[in-house]
């Protein structure tokens, strides 16, 4: 039986033997092992958007009918639908498909943006990389395209993204 | 299951005798893993303090601003940094420890049902309270964490735009950041607020540990901050991903595991954990027993059962007829039926001549009467040479199984319930020796039964064993469920003492029993 008195030699030694081994359980686990997120040689492609299609229909004038029907301080002639075209989006790299899919609009009347983010571990190196989008349901072919020859370092990230202000599609 | 949780509570129960032999139970962390947590709380909340008021929080400053204290200020910002980090660590440590504790001590259902839901949603408070301060360093470690926990949550319907949008190139602002530190902040607080809301159903609740482990723990956090530093990776770059990060997996095993899954996968398993958590309380388990009752005309209002109910069970109130006074009463959804209580009532003395025994607080399923008269008629049906009774605890090693000719055993529902004036009765009706036991220090079912009867038996407590009770006739042998050997052999030890002590050497007066009919 241990004398359980702090002054007991064995007790120090024991408890500083305890001690230290809960402080090395800390310290291991607190960095290690190491964690490589992304192989070697490889690079990161992101494709996020939040862009709002085009609506799913023409304005069109009100008729005179129509418009008596309003309230007078509701009389607005030009009417739009709410509902927007959901972004269809297809990307190639180096001619073969790396991902095709569809964002809908948000919303309950779907008249908000289209939001997307996907990420692709490509080899790094130079690539063909190809977006084409659809923002427009009364088109049928992709409308927004961008093509371009880019060399990706390893561990690097580009990003695809879509801005009207952007000029359309443009890498990052 | 329920063998699988035995076999992992006899193998914990080792353990945590094995460290009883250094530490002592008081300072032993095995037995005070919510304390140690509180403990590490203090320190990080204390540590990041100072964190939160030297550090520039601008996106581009705090970088080069943690930089600046891990190095240049390493002696006090340093060190305060790597405590903060440590003790972090150590909390997510204790915290899953003690989380595994209470579960293999089966202490998740019944009345303890209130603690146990209330304690998961503090896993996940710790977890994100953990995590966002490391999005605060702003390395890279920090970026990776943030975009693949955004990525997580983009899983969730709930953001209109995709949270991981706010990482990429030019979005980032100061405002975000200064969110982070915000959240960082109110977070903990908000940990602060569940834990309190954790610990409410029980009173004394042990959030500080005894001084030796606060400071061993201390002592041993300080060692690791000077031994190995915390260090930043490099500042934050969105345009690369860090080829090798030195990820911290108490907090941030999260992430490769949903890049090894998917973030679906992660909902999956973070969900169903907290959800299998939460449905413990409803597996089948063993019915409670009746609670206790307060017997009003034999209740003095003296308050001991209202101090040593280890759950605030009993409140103490106006008395209806005797102005000035107090009557118990038990509040009937926090009792855990242990019957401390009535154990701590100095009504529960044997000594009293009523027939029909009745005290102040009682349970029903074990009433102090039915104790007496049973302990009366095991003790006059001895006929060992060396008589002795017995107090066992149903939670700890069987006391039943070292019944025999010349030892009584009384099983209690917890030790804790034994007035320790029925020692002395024991001993002046006839027993040679009395035997207590029950569950170690800090193993016991119902927090105190233990540390409370030790204290009665030592007259450190009230109701107190009169002093007047010969020391070579008592003894206190602690043995959990599965240490029925040892049990045995300190009866075995016990029996021999015994023996070697004269007839009348060290022993009280005999006593006999004038019961009048008449109660109170």
């Amino acid at each position: 039986m241990v004398s359980k008195s702090p002054t007991n030699p064995l007790v120090i030694a024991a408890q500083a033997l305890f001690y230290g081994l809960f402080a090395v359980i800390i310290a291991i686990f607190s960095t290690w092992p190491e964690y490589a997120h992304l192989e070697e040689d490889r690079s990161l492609i992101k494709l996020s958007f939040s862009y709002h299609g085009e609506p799913v229909g023409e304005c069109r004038e009100r008729s005179p009918e129509e418009l008596a029907k309003l309230a007078p301080n509701m009389r607005v002639a030009k009417v739009c639908p709410r509902e927007r075209s959901p972004i269809r989006v297809r990307i190639d790299l180096d001619g073969q498909p790396l991902f095709e899919g569809s964002a809908p609009p948000a919303g309950l009347s779907k008249d908000g943006a289209s939001t997307l983010y996907r990420r692709f571990e490509v080899p790094a190196g130079e690539h063909l990389v190809s977006v084409k989008m659809n923002d427009n349901v009364r088109i049928a072919d992709f409308n927004l395209v961008r093509e371009e020859k880019v060399t990706l370092k390893p561990a690097q990230i580009m990003v695809i993204d879509v801005r009207k202000d952007q000029g359309g599609i443009f890498f990052e | 299951m329920d063998s699988i949780r035995q076999g992992g509570l006899a193998l914990l129960q080792r353990i945590e005798r094995f460290f009883d032999a250094f530490f002592g139970a008081a300072g032993n962390p095995w037995r005070h893993l919510g304390a140690l947590g509180f403990h590490f709380l203090w320190i990080a909340l204390a540590t990041g303090i100072y964190l939160f008021i030297v550090l520039d929080t601008g996106i581009e400053d705090v970088h080069t601003s943690i930089e600046y204290y891990t190095h240049e200020q390493w002696w006090l910002g340093g060190i305060l940094r790597s405590l903060h980090r440590y003790s972090a660590d150590g909390l997510v440590l204790v915290m899953l420890l003690h989380l595994l504790r209470e579960f293999l001590y089966g202490r998740f259902h019944s009345f303890r049902w209130y603690s146990w839901i209330t304690g998961v949603p503090t896993i996940w408070l710790v977890y994100a309270s953990g995590i966002g301060g490391y999005w605060l360093v702003w390395d890279q470690l920090g970026l990776f964490s943030a975009v693949a926990s955004a990525e997580w949550f983009d899983w969730l319907p709930i953001f209109s735009t995709p949270a991981t949008r706010n990482f990429l190139p030019g979005v980032l602002t100061d405002r975000f950041f200064s969110l982070l530190v915000f959240l960082h902040i109110g977070i903990p607080l908000t940990l602060m607020l569940a834990l309190w809301v954790h610990i409410q159903r029980i009173s004394q609740a042990d959030v500080f540990p005894s001084r030796a482990l606060a400071l061993g723990t201390f002592v041993m956090l300080l060692v690791l901050a000077f031994v190995k530093p915390t260090v930043s990776h490099g500042k934050a770059d969105l345009s690369v991903v860090p080829e090798v990060l030195h990820i911290d997996w108490y907090y941030l095993f999260i992430h490769p595991l949903m890049y090894l899954t998917s973030p679906a996968g992660l909902w999956l398993v973070a969900g169903g954990a907290t959800l299998l958590l939460l449905a413990l309380p409803l597996l089948p388990h063993r019915k409670q027993e009746p609670i206790a009752v307060v017997n009003p005309p034999n209740c003095n209002g003296c308050r001991r059962c209202f101090v040593d109910c280890p759950y605030g069970a009993i409140a103490m109130l106006p008395h209806p007829d005797k102005p000035g006074h107090e009557l118990a009463r038990v509040l009937p959804d926090l009792c855990a039926s242990c019957g401390i209580c009535a154990g701590a009532c100095p009504s529960s003395t044997p000594f009293r001549s009523v027939e029909q025994l009745v005290t102040g607080i009682d349970m029903p399923q074990q009433p102090i009467g039915a104790l007496r008269q049973d302990m009366e008629r095991r003790i006059a049906a001895l006929t060992g040479p060396v008589k002795i009774a017995v107090f066992g605890c149903e939670c700890a090693a069987g006391a039943g199984a070292v019944e025999d000719q010349g030892t009584a055993v009384m099983n209690l529902m917890c030790t804790g319930l034994l007035p320790p004036s029925f020692v002395e009765y024991a001993l002046r009706g006839g027993a040679d020796g009395v035997l207590v036991t029950g569950c170690r220090e800090g193993s016991c079912a119902y927090r105190f039964g233990t540390q409370w009867t030790e204290q009665r038996l030592a007259g450190k407590r009230e109701p107190h064993l009169r002093p007047g009770v010969p020391a070579e006739r008592l003894r206190i042998a602690w043995a959990d469920r599965h240490e029925m050997s040892d049990l045995k052999a300190a009866l075995d030890d016990f029996r021999e003492n015994l023996k070697n002590l004269d007839a009348d050497e060290k022993r009280l007066r005999p006593y006999t029993p004038r019961r009048t009919v008449k109660n109170g």
